[in-house]
């Protein structure tokens, strides 16, 4: 188990990059703190798996160091660093039992033998796979040849970091579960430090302690579940998170009161001035429907039923716009206006979060 | 689903059985018409039954043929299949280089085997040869036009020269279905390169490996152009291999029946080998643990 430092940390697959477009893992700075479970999330292409191969070893930064325990082992090979890591899509030895493929990792590092008994029965009994052990891997579904590459990355209990690459993308959705609840009671109990990366939010937001969002090979947001809720720092993070996600309106900002399509706005605090594209952003959560006078004239487009809650579509000046409403409310059809809850509102320029007046930036 | 049926569609099949009688049935049946007949010239033809085959067998000179030629395709299978592996897992992956190799290993294979057996009978020639007059002029004895040993070391050379790259190619191509996580994952576990190999690259070749091994016997078992273009078969009988051997008897002494069963007995031998080989190999691939 280790403390995990990027320091200065970039990469680029071109051999000598020029702008900043070039990197795939533009410059980043940052401490994992020993034993806890982080979940990095983004879209595809933004560079999540090329920070997780560098941290394993398998690629080599263009850039920077990484220290584990404050010890530099940029340069160090896989092997050295003691990681353990899942990939995407199922590894397994297709010509070993599922005892033997199991034991592998602790063979190669020549273990005890009927310690790596115990800990096969062990980990087979966690994914399930007590039955089947004595069985080739060749043949055994998808589903199960994943479960085995997760036993396979258990395995070992004094890895410094255990990596996940997407692991339970092609895992039926309730097994998704059940996996997912055990790496998290594995992680209660061991306490290693976990890197779990994926681009499905509801996995991130269940698994992590602290959930990193990546956009465009940056690390743009660093924070629990709620944090990214409630102050996402980048529009990308309230977009990203959150079902429907984040709305966005063009205004203007003079300190206390947005302007959002010529109607003022009350916000949550005051901001000072800045340059630059201004725009607010409030979650669904946090739009009310209104057919009376005050508020941001909006028309329905549609209504959609999840369960849950209702999802409305509304057409605001020509952008799309969602809002919740409960399961039970009525939408009223002469619903004309739409307010917002004033701490719902976050204001953005260029993009980035802005602080309001009397928050720690 | 109810199938349709149509008899007509039968004549669809019709030019392919064209095709396969006149290029194999037809001949086929004529050598089998051969081996049961006896003749004495003037095209009279009498009824031998199975008395040519009778002879075969006990013809010692088929035997030491038959060893000879099991002895040469073991000893290619056991240099070409490792040694195109090996040359598989050292070539480039990608990029100008991996293209450069590939061409450059299919070389060998566009050469004519007359002209490949032509290449080695001057390239081994102690007088005008590049190599054996070099090796005459190192002071090694080398002459394969005398000397047992240095007939069958030039004939397997020559083979190896010409064929390990089809083995290096099937081998390649295995080799590079293989997803990067495999060995990502061999790191991350610590395999050694051993382990790697034996777990990892070899069970995904084995397809690959099966077809390779299979298309060595069968060639090398039926070798004949390279052999006798070099050494003629000689010194003395030394390297006359089956074929070698079947085409000195049907058209050399044109002893037309006894080589009609020899040539059967070949092909069943062949047919059997290859059969016993196949089943082998994939009941080995099916074999799971359960």
């Amino acid at each position: 188990m280790a403390k995990i430092t990027l320091d200065n940390l970039a990469h680029s697959y071109l051999p000598s990059p020029t702008s900043e477009d070039d990197f795939a893992l533009k410059e980043l700075n940052h401490d994992w703190v020993d034993g806890e479970a982080y979940a990095l999330l983004g879209a595809s292409g933004c560079g999540k798996s090329t920070l997780l191969n560098i941290i394993s070893g398998l690629l080599h930064p263009s850039q920077g160091r990484i220290l584990f325990n404050d010890h530099d082992v940029t340069h160090a090979p896989t092997a050295e660093r003691n990681i353990a890591q899942v990939f995407q899509f199922p590894v397994v030895y297709d010509t070993m039992t599922v005892r033997d493929n199991l034991a592998f990792p602790l063979r190669n590092r020549g273990a005890d033998p009927a310690y790596v008994a115990e800990r096969v029965n062990q980990i087979a009994k966690m994914i399930g796979m007590e039955e089947e052990l004595n069985r080739k891997a060749r043949g055994l579904t998808a589903d199960a040849k994943q479960k085995i590459s997760l036993g396979r990355g258990m395995v070992r209990e004094d890895v410094n970091a255990l990596l996940f690459d997407e692991p339970l993308t092609v895992i039926d959705p309730h097994m998704k579960w059940e996996l997912r609840t055990q790496l998290k009671s594995l992680h209660h109990e061991f306490g290693h430090t976990m890197i779990y990366v994926t681009h499905d939010q509801t996995e991130a937001l269940t698994f992590a302690d602290k959930v990193v969002v990546m956009y465009d090979g940056r690390v743009v947001q660093i924070g629990t579940p709620q944090e990214l809720f409630e102050r996402p720092a980048h529009t990308f993070v309230g977009y990203f998170i959150g079902s429907p996600g984040m709305n966005l309106f063009d205004a203007e900002i003079d300190g206390a009161v947005a302007r959002i399509a010529g109607v003022k706005v009350p916000l949550g605090a005051g901001y000072a001035a800045t340059g630059g594209k201004l725009q607010v952003g409030v979650r669904p959560e946090f739009i009310k429907l209104s057919s009376g006078d005050a508020g941001v004239p909006a028309r329905i487009t549609r209504v959609e039923d999840v369960g849950r809650h209702k999802i409305v579509r509304l057409d605001v000046g020509g952008h799309e716009i969602s809002a919740i409403a409960g399961e039970d409310d009525n939408i009223a059809a002469d619903a004309q206006k739409i307010t917002f809850d004033p701490q719902g509102i976050n204001v953005y320029a260029d993009d980035w979060r802005l602080s309001p007046e009397g928050e720690a930036a | 689903m109810n199938k349709t049926v149509n008899q007509k569609a039968w004549f669809l099949v019709l030019p392919v059985l064209v095709l396969v009688a006149f290029s194999a049935v037809i001949p086929l049946m004529t050598v089998v018409n051969y081996s049961v007949q006896d003749t004495f010239g003037n095209n009279q033809f009498f009824w031998n039954g199975i008395g040519w085959f009778k002879d075969m067998l006990e013809e010692e000179r088929m035997w030491n043929a038959l060893w000879r030629q099991l002895t040469f395709s073991a000893i290619i299978l056991a240099i070409e299949i490792p040694l195109g592996i090996y040359v598989a897992l050292n070539m480039p992956k990608k990029g100008f280089w991996a293209s450069f190799c590939l061409v450059l290993m299919s070389l060998p294979l566009l050469i004519p085997w007359n002209v490949v057996g032509t290449i080695w009978q001057i390239f081994g020639r102690v007088d005008i040869g590049l190599l054996g007059y070099t090796l005459d002029k190192l002071g090694i004895s080398y002459n394969y036009t005398q000397d047992i040993v240095a007939a069958w070391v030039t004939v397997i050379v020559m083979d190896v020269w010409h064929w390990t790259s089809l083995v290096a190619l099937l081998a390649y191509a295995g080799l590079q279905s293989i997803p990067d996580a495999y060995y990502q994952a061999a790191k991350i576990d610590q395999a050694s390169r051993w382990k790697v190999f034996r777990y990892i690259e070899l069970p995904k070749m084995a397809g690959v490996l099966m077809i390779a091994i299979l298309l060595r016997f069968m060639d090398s078992f039926m070798i004949y152009t390279e052999p006798f273009v070099v050494t003629g078969g000689g010194p003395g009988n030394a390297t006359t291999f089956l074929s070698i051997d079947l085409v000195k008897m049907a058209l050399g002494q044109f002893d037309l029946g006894p080589a009609a069963a020899f040539s059967i007995m070949y092909f069943l031998v062949i047919l059997l080998i290859s059969w016993v080989f196949y089943t082998v190999m994939t009941n080995l691939d099916k074999r799971d643990g359960v």
